[in-house]
């Protein structure tokens, strides 16, 4: 089974996704930005990194590469995509996720081993875990504070599309300690932390974060 | 900007607009190599350049005229301290004299030794200072250090895999620290993390003689394929000379002779526009472009451009290559179309590198630069006969012997001498010093070490930095070492340590020289590998106070002996000096690297205790040595004495039984013994997972707990009766402390103290002085800087 990883100009857990994935059991495609060709993928990773040196705004010129048109496009039709810390802001800046990331509240880059709650475990990146599963795997971002107005915040919690929360200590600022979002249909999952760090004993502050790319392989499998 | 600082601003480029024209010359009139010889009294600003008389005599001497202010240029900067080390290359020698290793693919000289550490693979890694430039602008000068020292890697053809950093300040409650540590820590943090270049350790220390002159050395280490290495050379007639990466701008200007080279006065210019201006995503297209090209085998030779510019690359390009360069000065890319062929030739504009590639390949080069919107222009050719040529618009404004720019500057031998107050400071023994003698007091001064600025927890600053990056990081900081997983199949590794401690050098630079690295090769030995191979960022005041360069003179002879007893070869290293504001030097700083290998990481031994019921083993042997310890420093704001013994023999046997044990899986945790002794090492071990131990300390408390001496390490293990026949087999004192468990370390003789009262002693140092965020975007408060 083939998941794409899209390298952009600045990507830089490209090499952590495509392990992720390998260490899953699929097989991790590279993508390349400028291309127009999916190259037969059935779900697509955005890793993190800083795309463009985050100029503009953290994953907005990036959302507009061209290999995002047929993302988006895809997306819309049901294929799964995952982003992760700047995948995530892409995701946010291409409009197939909701709010937006800005720049820590403390104004410091921070990364840590983090705790998070799996708030839903019916996405196409999440049936491994269990609602309400505590894991833990690393954040690292400057701009990673998820930010919406009340009412949008509302209205998404009103429809269980907050993925993940942060516990024991909130590490950005975010709105309501949300870490990450899905979309309605449940194949599209933004998050900050990096579920790509936790997947080997040997590197990883646990192997938490293995379930991301095992649940993709069972949800690609199983439709 | 204050009235002062835009004058000195005025004032400092003054000297640059001479060099457009000459006094009394139109500005518009070039300075050609025909109307140098035909002028030969006009006068230059050499002085201002940083050029002594007598070099600028030599100068003229070289080309049998007056050089033009290009050249003049070229020479400034090629012969300051900083590029041509004239001060300490005659010392320098004693490293490339050691005996020849066979770890060793490429040695001093280049821009960093490469070692091979095994199944093919090479691995180069080298440490640079950015001091002077971190001082005036703390994030710039500090990023763009990390990015120079990176640009170092790449250029050895390897892809770079981590990143450490060294630093060093005044006092941590000085306002000034103030200003420059947060900004130090986001610069390093902002173009690392940019980078994708995980951050798996260095040093964060505080000392009053770091006020003015604080030291940010960045260390980079790279891995390539024995095949893949490459070299600074321009080989083959004709071959083409493209620079590629960032446009060049007005930024960096004389970084390295005016800023880098000279000692910071109380009055004087502002020197901010001598800093470069970083921008770690090109570096990274810059990267990512280079392995690209390397990979499809484009280039017979690269040079990065950092220090000096296109002056440095071109120069010593053609200098170590065939010998003769053309280059057409007008075709470099410009960033502000103002600048004059001087400042070109000067500027240390950041992200930029230089390539020899043959005719037949350069549209293969210049298509990868263009898949990563890397900026690429041929500017010139490789060249029969050995002048190095640089024409401007079709006038020739440039024709030297590349030889005399790049290797054949002045070369001095500095006076030196004994500092007049070592024979007191040394006699000032902390023997003298009140020591605690209840339980009590020995708990408060155990607390006041570990939870003293340089004791203290050091997460405020590695949370700023991304260790996780590339997903090969065994262990970083707080880990003794930081180690690397090479392979991701053969799982083999790499393990390195940067050290340094400037009171033990400065109480004896030669053994304190020695101490370093004995503490650099037992960081790396602790976590179980074997060391390989040494690299130096050598910190000091001026050499032209002869005291200064006593100290350097007898630093360097301290680590070619060292190097020599453990058979370990230097690779490279770097020398800062100048670090002085008027005429008070820092303390010597030599910070030391330790590249070690790992056959196999997931052997690799952690510094922190799991798991309770194991035995808590001191290996090595307590001599009551407190001379520069950080209890003195600490607790009696005292530095004198002797700095501890040094025991290379014992220090090479613990080295070998450490590998050993963790070869053989025998201990389950490992760590050093160096600033603040045991009681630090005990406080590192039990907080890193929160298991606490029972502990009995033989003899005196105070010794086992404060002594500084060196060969020791603490280890814990399940089967202590193995550790101990191994340990007896290799000659290494065993001494049982005790046992591992439950939430509170318990040392018999001192209260009981409990991990939640450690951690918060520990942890609440460094946010407490430097917790508010805003300081990281501090502006410089009036009458702190030098420079105005």
């Amino acid at each position: 089974m083939r998941i794409g990883v899209i390298t952009f100009p600045g990507s830089l857990d490209d090499v952590d996704a495509a392990r992720a994935i390998r260490l899953a059991g699929a097989d991790p495609v590279a993508l390349w930005h400028a291309d127009h060709d999916l190259r037969d993928v059935e779900a697509v990773v955005l890793p993190g990194g800083f795309s463009y040196g985050d100029y503009l705004r953290a994953g907005a010129i990036a959302a507009r590469a061209p290999m995002m048109r047929d993302v988006i496009d895809r997306a819309r039709a049901g294929m799964p995509v995952l982003g992760i810390c700047n995948g995530f802001q892409v995701l946010c800046e291409a409009g197939l996720l909701p709010g937006a990331l800005t720049r820590n509240s403390h104004l410091h880059f921070r990364n840590r081993d983090q705790v998070l709650a799996v708030e839903r475990a019916d996405t196409a990146w999440t049936s491994a875990y269990s609602t309400g599963q505590r894991i833990v795997i690393p954040v690292k971002n400057g701009e990673g504070r998820y930010v919406g107005s009340p009412d949008d915040l509302d209205r998404l919690e009103g429809e269980g599309r907050v993925a993940f929360r942060y516990v024991d200590g909130n590490p950005n600022g975010s709105s309501r300690d949300i870490a990450g979002v899905t979309s309605e249909d449940g194949r599209v999952v933004g998050l900050m932390p990096h579920p790509e760090h936790a997947v080997e004993d040997l590197t990883g502050p646990s192997t938490d974060g293995l379930g991301f790319f095992t649940s993709i392989l069972k949800a690609v499998v199983d439709a | 900007m204050s009235a002062d600082q835009t004058a000195g601003q005025a004032s400092a480029t003054a000297g640059l607009s001479d060099l457009d024209t000459g006094p009394g010359r139109l500005r518009h009139q070039l300075d050609t190599v025909a109307l140098a010889a035909s002028t030969p009294d006009d006068e230059q600003p050499f002085a201002e350049l940083g050029l002594k008389a007598d070099e600028y005599a030599r100068i003229k001497d070289i080309l049998g005229r007056r050089p033009t202010t290009a050249e003049l240029a070229m020479y400034s900067v090629m012969w300051s301290e900083h590029c041509s080390y004239k001060s300490s290359k005659v010392h320098l020698r004693q490293f490339g004299d050691l005996p020849p290793s066979d770890a060793l693919l490429v040695g001093i000289g280049e821009n960093a030794g490469v070692v091979d550490v095994g199944d093919g693979y090479a691995v180069t890694f080298k440490v640079e200072s950015h001091n002077h430039p971190s001082y005036v602008e703390p994030y710039q000068g500090a990023a763009t250090g990390v990015g120079g020292i990176v640009r170092d890697i790449l250029t050895m053809g390897a892809r770079p895999i981590a990143v450490m950093d060294s630093l060093r300040f005044g006092r941590a409650d000085a306002p000034d620290t103030a200003r420059v540590l947060p900004g130090v820590v986001s610069g390093v943090g902002g173009y690392g993390n940019c980078l994708g270049l995980p951050n798996i350790g260095g040093e964060l220390l505080f000392d009053d003689c770091y006020a003015g002159n604080p030291l940010v050395n960045a260390l980079c280490v790279g891995v390539m394929k024995h095949e893949d290495v490459r070299l600074a050379k321009a080989e083959g007639v004709g071959n083409k000379v493209i620079l590629f990466g960032a446009r060049t701008g007005g930024d960096g200007i004389g970084g390295v002779s005016v800023l880098a080279s000279e000692t910071f006065d109380a009055e004087g210019p502002a020197k901010r526009p001598s800093v470069q201006v970083g921008d770690p995503f090109t570096e990274k297209l810059l990267i990512e472009a280079c392995l690209e090209i390397f990979q499809q085998d484009l280039v017979t030779g690269i040079q990065d451009l950092g220090g000096a510019g296109l002056s440095c690359a071109t120069s010593e390009l053609a200098s170590a290559g065939t010998g003769g360069m053309h280059v057409d000065l007008d075709t470099v890319p410009l960033r502000d179309s103002t600048l004059t062929p001087a400042e070109i030739l000067m500027s240390e504009s950041q992200e930029r590198m230089c390539a020899i590639v043959e005719p037949a390949k350069v549209a293969d080069f210049l298509a990868v630069c263009a898949k990563w919107d890397v900026l690429a222009t041929v500017i010139g050719e490789v060249t029969d006969g050995d002048r190095l040529t640089v024409d401007w618009h079709g006038e020739r404004i440039v024709d030297v012997p590349p030889r005399t720019v790049a290797h054949e500057g002045p070369v001095y031998e500095r006076p030196m001498q004994r500092p007049a107050d070592l024979d007191a400071l040394q006699a000032d023994d902390p023997a003298r010093l009140p020591r605690p003698t209840t339980g009590a007091e020995l708990q408060a001064h155990w607390l006041a070490v570990v939870s003293s600025p340089d004791g203290a927890d050091k997460t405020w600053v590695t949370e700023q930095y991304d260790r996780y990056v590339r997903g090969n990081t065994v262990l970083a900081q707080p880990d003794d070492a930081g180690v690397l997983r090479i392979d991701e199949d053969s799982h083999r590794g790499i393990a390195l340590s940067l050290d340094g401690n400037g009171r033990h050098a400065r109480l004896d630079p030669y053994t304190g020289t020695q101490l370093n690295l004995a503490e650099a090769y037992r960081n790396v030995a602790v976590s179980g590998a074997r060391p390989l191979a040494v690299t130096n960022c050598l910190n000091f005041g001026s050499p032209e106070e002869p005291e200064v360069m006593w100290q350097f003179a007898e630093a360097v002879r301290g680590l070619a002996d060292g190097c020599r007893e453990l058979g370990l070869p230097v690779t490279g290293g770097n020398v800062s000096l100048y670090n002085q504001t008027g005429d008070v030097a820092i303390n010597p700083t030599p910070v030391i690297g330790v590249l070690g290998v790992h056959e196999d990481v997931r052997k690799r031994v952690p510094t922190g205790w799991r798991t309770a019921g194991e035995t808590v083993l001191l290996l090595g042997a307590t001599r009551p040595e407190f001379g520069g310890s950080a209890w003195a420093s600490v607790v009696h704001g005292h530095l004198g004495g002797r700095p501890p013994a040094v025991d290379l023999a014992a220090e090479r046997s613990l080295g070998e039984l450490l590998a050993a044990l963790g070869r053989e899986g025998l201990v389950s945790s490992a760590h050093d013994l160096a600033d603040g002794g045991l009681a630090q090492a005990l406080t590192e071990s039990a907080l890193r997972y929160g298991v606490g131990a029972r502990l009995h300390l033989d003899g005196d408390p105070f010794t086992a707990l404060f002594s500084e001496s060196t060969a020791r390490a603490l280890v814990t293990t399940s089967d202590p009766k193995a550790v101990k026949d191994t340990a007896d087999f290799a000659g290494v004192p065993v001494t049982e402390l005790g046992t591992t468990g439950g939430d509170a370390l318990v040392v018999g003789g001192l209260p009981e103290l409990p991990l939640a009262e450690l951690r918060a002693a520990w942890t609440a140092t460094l946010p407490a002085l430097f917790g508010s965020p805003e300081a990281a975007v501090g502006t410089v408060p009036a009458g702190t800087v030098p420079t105005s």
